[in-house]
């Protein structure tokens, strides 16, 4: 069993600064977690702690049955992919993967093999005698995942390893680290700030938010149902809209089952198609600007004339032109409703 | 354009060929004048070509010592030049790179009032606190020994800093890489931060090997026996001779000679500092 389990963590530094509030999580064994959230949510100090990089202010932190706090790095049975990758700049790419082996006094035969067949894996063998600098990014990314797999750890640790390469790379490449991940069965915990690398990694979803879980769940769940407005926010691309209504109601805004109090009222772009006919709601927009990206589109428009922004994502690319008057409606079932005060999901 | 691109290269070429020669000139005249007799040498009418006595002149330098002043032939003076130059440069960059290690890994108390400590002895140079140094080397029967020669001068933060510094740009992560690995901070500094540093390492041992071989002062103070004395003060004790004639070509030979070691140590280490300094990457 490797599961990693977090029960109120902290982390507050010695000027006083709490990174991390407490967070409690359960990642089961062979689960890819990926923890997501803004700079500075105390996602990266999480992974760290867990790692033995960062020391627990408090609460415990156990692997398998074995409570870490206490645990040295190289003890815990960890392995970490950096985002610069910090391979050993001077060791070649067969040294770089065997050094913790070595360190561990492995066997020299079984060294071999194992950094062998990780390379084999990895697509990385024609490179084994060079030396990181004569790689190119996503290579050096290889061989630092190779120098992970090589130690059959309990637990793979990421920290924003794909954030250095190029956009068509990081797509690659997040592809073959989940395919990975599933061949190998490895616990994984996975920092991101890349919510669409968040959604299409993850088996649990963690959105961090000023030190503390915003929500835990299936990528599927935050998408459908965010607990709070942060994550509605959060999770998405292009943003969900978030409208605050008074209980006057906005001009230009109308519900077919009207709400009590102040509420934020929430819909997602895909969610609200351009009709003339009455939905749960509609709403009249004046466009302000098309963008067109191919398959899709998204219209930016005013609600009501002159009120706060909403974006509309249609199909194809027939765009209305700009200053032109809408009405988009949406289903009952998408709209999500959050109080004002606490950001706390109500229906 | 043929036709000026070659004029502009030709100009800086040119402009230091003439550097060049205002710089190897003198060297060149020592030269010559370690190859001729004294009397050619002192009756000024000495050629500018190569005399008839360079076997015999360098033979006496090196193997009999001049007839007058300093009695001990020069070749244990390079040797005792040698040691005392290798072991300062060599102290300095160990010392130098444990407590730069210290300092930059290490979260210990006081430890910025450490390095500060280091640091103001930038300011007290061993010509600043020759007299104290002088004592304490007496007072622990060092003098007219190696150890009383170099230890004083091992003491260095010139070293320090430049370690110091290049320590700060090895990345947090592949100490981090190395702590996951389960390297302890020795294997850390030995695998890891040492192969990195050898391009600072050349450059510091370039630097302070010369600083040791051309010290003046404090070998004058420290050495009264004939047999510790460095070639440096030979040249010195060679030229001034009160009743008799100047040997000057044994002095110019000696002074060839002295300019040897620092030369070939350069000249190797660029090489490797060259090398070091095109291949590492951190």
């Amino acid at each position: 069993m490797s599961d990693v389990r977090l029960q109120s963590v902290r982390k507050v530094y010695p000027g006083g600064v709490e990174a991390v509030k407490g967070v409690s999580l359960e990642i089961a064994d062979g689960q890819f977690c990926v923890l997501v959230g803004p700079s500075g949510c105390g996602k990266s100090t999480l992974l760290r702690m867990v790692a033995g990089l960062e020391t627990i202010s408090g609460g415990t932190c156990s692997i398998g049955d074995r409570e870490v706090n206490e645990v040295e790095p190289a003890d815990r049975d960890i392995a970490m992919v950096f985002q610069n990758y910090a391979l050993y700049p001077h060791m070649s790419v067969y040294d770089n993967m065997a050094y913790g082996l070595r360190n561990r006094g492995t066997p020299k035969d079984e060294i071999d093999r194992r950094v062998r067949e990780a390379a084999r894996i990895l697509e990385v063998e024609p490179f084994l005698e060079r030396k990181p600098r004569a790689l190119s990014g996503g290579q050096r990314q290889r061989v630092a995942m190779g120098r992970a797999i090589v130690r059959k750890p309990k637990v793979f640790l990421f920290d924003e390893p794909l954030s250095n390469l190029d956009a068509k790379l990081r797509i690659q490449m997040r592809v073959e680290i989940k395919k990975l991940q599933r061949a190998l069965a490895t616990t994984s915990i996975y920092v991101t700030h890349d919510q669409l690398e968040a959604m299409t990694l993850a088996d649990q979803l963690v959105v961090m938010n000023k030190g503390q879980v915003e929500q835990a769940g299936a990528p599927i769940t935050l998408y459908e149902r965010p607990m709070t407005v942060f994550v509605a926010g959060f999770i998405g691309a292009p943003p969900m809209n978030l409208l605050d209504l008074p209980a006057t109601g906005l001009p230009g805004l109308s519900l077919a089952s009207p709400v009590s109090g102040s509420v934020t009222l929430g819909v997602r772009p895909e969610h609200l198609e351009l009709s003339a006919e009455s939905g749960a709601l509609a709403i009249d927009l004046t466009v302000t600007a098309v963008e067109a990206v191919g398959a899709e589109s998204y219209i930016y428009g005013a609600l009501g004339g002159q009120g706060p922004e909403i974006i509309v994502r249609i199909p194809g690319r027939d765009l209305p032109a700009i200053g032109t008057s809408l009405r988009a409606i949406a289903r009952s079932e998408n709209l999500h409703f959050f109080s004002r005060e606490t950001g706390i999901r109500l229906n | 354009m043929v036709q000026r691109r070659r004029l502009f290269d030709f100009l800086p070429h040119l402009i230091l060929m003439i550097g060049v020669a205002i710089v190897a000139f003198p060297v060149y005249v020592a030269f010559i004048a370690s190859t001729w007799d004294a009397a050619t040498i002192s009756n000024g009418t000495m050629p500018l070509r190569p005399g008839p006595h360079f076997a015999e002149n360098y033979y006496r330098t090196i193997f009999v010592g001049t007839s007058s002043t300093t009695r001990e032939p020069v070749g244990t003076m390079m040797l005792n030049s040698l040691i005392m130059a290798l072991t300062i440069a060599i102290g300095k960059i160990a010392i130098s790179l444990i407590s730069a290690f210290a300092v930059v890994y290490f979260r210990f108390p006081f430890r910025m009032t450490a390095f500060w400590i280091i640091f103001v002895t930038l300011m007290l140079p061993v010509e600043v606190r020759i007299f104290p140094t002088y004592k304490i080397v007496a007072d622990l029967n060092l003098l007219d020994t190696f150890a009383g020669l170099t230890i004083p001068l091992i003491a260095s933060a010139t070293a320090t800093l430049l370690f110091r510094q290049f320590f700060m740009t090895v990345p947090d992560e592949l100490v981090e890489a190395s702590k996951i690995d389960g390297a302890g901070p020795m294997k850390f500094f030995v695998d890891t931060l040492l192969p990195l540093s050898i391009t600072s390492v050349a450059a510091m041992f370039v630097i302070q090997f010369i600083y040791g071989w051309n010290q003046y002062l404090w070998p004058l103070l420290i050495t009264t026996k004939d047999n510790m004395q460095t070639i440096v003060i030979a040249i010195k004790k060679m030229i001034v001779t009160q009743d008799a004639l100047t040997e000057w070509q044994l002095a110019m030979a000696t002074a060839i000679l002295a300019m040897l070691p620092p030369v070939f140590v350069v000249v190797v280490m660029q090489r490797l500092f060259v090398k070091g300094l095109v291949e590492t990457e951190k």
